[in-house]
């Protein structure tokens, strides 16, 4: 299972990630901003880098944040979806095959990330996320927009060996991070994990959230479908039966 | 048969009727626009808002206010409780109608409905789906309503082994009649399990689709109800006031099953501080369940104004209101803060509900007044218990 470890110290904020984004998926330049305090996912903007000021002990900063789907390790849009329209591959990525999609837009009120978005101009719209270029991971590279960082702020690998490394370079720099690995337990872990020095509630991530993963919370309810749907009926015939006599009431004549 | 049909097919026009015809008229075209030019011209949903009214109203609202039928059906034709037969039919035939809108609904909202058809075939995974779920019971159940309006069409329609091939079909129809509709009215309110610690804790409950459940039960004796009362001013005849009396007392203990289920949920995730913080989400709450489950659960449980037509029928607009305001709040209020931006449906939204319920009107009355449904006041004295068999009239 392959992964991109994303520290926000290291990010200068250039956006080269995005234009690569759009370059190798060959997506239409939008007013959407991509870059910027009003960067918004869109259809068009798999990925955005957005910009926080943020105050860090006495002084104020800059940091910007890469944002795009975090391929969910088990995901929610997956689990959602009544087509199989999305799918989580061996490799790593959560990917989306417009051919069987009904446009139900589930997947979007799924999603614990609110990242699938969706063409809302098309007459026949598809929902648009980053698909972790999976045909270049498939063929052992990394995605476009990890490919292209002048920062070393993106980092491509194995997804334990680079939760390894995560907790290794907080360990090894006292003081310089925050101690948390967005990403690793957030609804049951991402392929994507982010490491930080300010407080990621502080950076637009939704904190404080379930470890347990959207499609395992559902399945505490549909696990019940089928007993529920058998022991009712063979109720409803039981009560049927046992009541028949005392009337009949169901004819009209 | 205990009645004679007139000869051929009838329907009487009047103004209303003309109206009705007018709106949905409009609505074909509006639905049209939607298909051919996508839901970002018909439509003010966004990213934020992917859902809107479509799914409120016509899918969720739609689905539990037609939940009279299988809390009627089940009373009937499962626990053969024949004192409420003479509703039964019109309960059915109210539910068919809102199943087929709701299905109309649905197919409006999907982007890309020329794969309308694609959930019924199996992926791996999607049995998963909860909408998977939600998609088939809906359709199959549509599908048993229609079977068991077969029956009923064809005492009309002659053709007497067509009458007994449909009556056969009627035991094992009523059972599916009933699990279906538990099955994906509780569905309904496991597709915002998803939304843990997104959806107001007020609402999120991994105990929805029981809530979802009840409350579609106990809103069809309302409904019902109010039907009941529609037909009888549009037609000139008695409310069925003993019949439906008894009906909504049924409801109300359903009521109250489900008001001591909600204290205990919220108890048991500590929302009660919540509860009464005065926040907008905490308000509209209160108001859910104390002018739509408290007051009119109390309202049934008083026998001399469950027995007046005025308390019968006030009592079940507001019950009807708190199912509504139920839904509204779990797709709108509930979630606001999560999802942000901003989203107020567009014009053609509220045309294609509106051409929907105008659709619905025609064809109740186009039924009830050639089909069997409502039964023959002769044998429904006020004030007693009503025959061990139903008569039906034809009206109009």
């Amino acid at each position: 299972m392959k992964g991109v470890l994303v520290d926000i110290t290291r990010c200068v904020g250039c956006g080269s990630c995005v234009v690569a984004c759009k370059l190798y998926n060959n997506l239409p330049w939008s007013n959407a901003p991509h870059l910027g305090k009003d960067a918004v996912l869109t259809a068009d903007n798999w990925t955005v880098v957005k910009e926080f000021d943020v105050s860090k002990g006495k002084e104020s900063v800059w940091r910007f944040v890469k944002e795009q789907c975090f391929h969910c390790l088990e995901p929610a849009c997956a689990s959602a979806c009544f087509a199989a329209a999305f799918r989580k591959t061996p490799e790593g990525p959560v990917i989306y095959n417009e051919r069987v999609c009904v446009g139900c837009r589930y997947c979007m009120i799924a999603c614990p990330f609110s990242i699938p978005k969706y063409e809302w101009q098309a007459r026949f719209p598809r929902v648009q996320k980053c698909q972790m270029c999976f045909y270049r991971v498939k063929d052992g590279e990394m995605p476009a927009c990890v490919s292209v960082c002048p920062a070393g702020a993106l980092k491509f690998g194995d997804r334990d060996a680079l939760l390894k490394e995560a907790k290794e370079r907080i360990a090894q720099n006292p003081g310089r991070y925050v101690n948390h690995v967005y990403g690793e337990k957030e609804y049951g872990g991402t392929c994507w994990l982010y490491l930080s020095d300010v407080p990621f509630e502080q950076l637009g991530f939704r904190t404080h959230v379930s470890t347990e993963s959207i499609p395992h919370v559902s399945e505490r309810v549909t696990k019940w479908t089928l007993p529920v749907a058998g022991g009712w009926a063979a109720v409803l015939t039981a009560l049927y039966l046992a009541t028949k006599g005392s009337g009949g009431a169901e004819k009209s004549h | 048969m205990a009645y004679e049909f007139p000869e051929g097919w009838r329907f009487r026009m009047t103004g209303w009727r003309k109206f009705f015809i007018l709106v949905f008229l409009v609505a074909v075209g509006v639905m049209i626009y939607r298909l051919v030019y996508g839901l970002g011209a018909a439509t003010h949903l966004n990213d934020q808002w992917p859902w809107g009214w479509w799914i409120a109203v016509d899918v969720l609202i739609g689905v539990a206010l037609a939940g009279g039928g299988y809390s009627t059906a089940f009373l009937v034709h499962i626990l053969h409780r024949k004192q409420f037969a003479p509703v039964a039919r019109a309960a059915l035939l109210t539910s068919m109608l809102g199943y087929i809108l709701v299905l109309i609904g649905l197919f409006m909202d999907i982007g890309r409905w020329y794969n309308f058809w694609r959930p019924f075939l199996v992926y791996p995974g999607s049995w998963h789906s909860v909408l998977f779920e939600v998609f088939w019971c809906i359709s199959l159940y549509t599908m048993v309503q229609v079977l068991e309006f077969g029956s009923i069409v064809f005492e009309r329609v002659k053709s007497d082994w067509l009458k007994r091939v449909f009556d056969a079909m009627l035991p094992p129809l009523f059972i599916l009649g009933v699990v279906l509709p538990t099955l994906h009215q509780s569905s309904l309110g496991s597709l915002y399990v998803v939304t843990v610690d997104r959806l107001d804790p007020l609402w999120w409950s991994i105990a929805l689709p029981i809530f979802f459940l009840l409350s579609s039960f106990f809103v069809g004796p309302a409904m019902v109800t109010l039907e009941g009362s529609l037909a009888a001013k549009a037609y000139g005849r008695q409310m069925e006031i003993p019949v439906l009396s008894r009906l909504v007392k049924v409801g109300a203990w359903v009521m109250f099953i489900y008001l001591v289920l909600k204290l205990i949920d919220l108890g048991y995730r500590n929302q009660f501080g919540h509860l009464f913080d005065g926040s907008l989400e905490s308000n509209l709450f209160l108001l859910e369940i104390v002018g739509g489950v408290i007051v009119p659960m109390i309202m049934f449980a008083i026998p001399s104004v469950r027995n007046s037509a005025g308390g019968l029928i006030t009592a079940s607009v507001l019950t009807v209101g708190g199912v509504i305001l139920n839904r509204m709040n779990v797709v709108f209020t509930g979630m606001a803060a999560a999802m942000g931006g901003h989203y107020f449906p567009k014009w053609t939204e509220f045309m294609v509900t509106a051409g929907l319920i105008a659709l619905a009107v025609l064809a109740y009355c186009f039924l009830v007044e050639n089909f069997a449904i409502l039964p023959a006041e002769e044998h429904v004295p006020a004030g007693k218990p009503s025959e061990a068999h139903t008569s039906y009239t034809v009206v109009g």
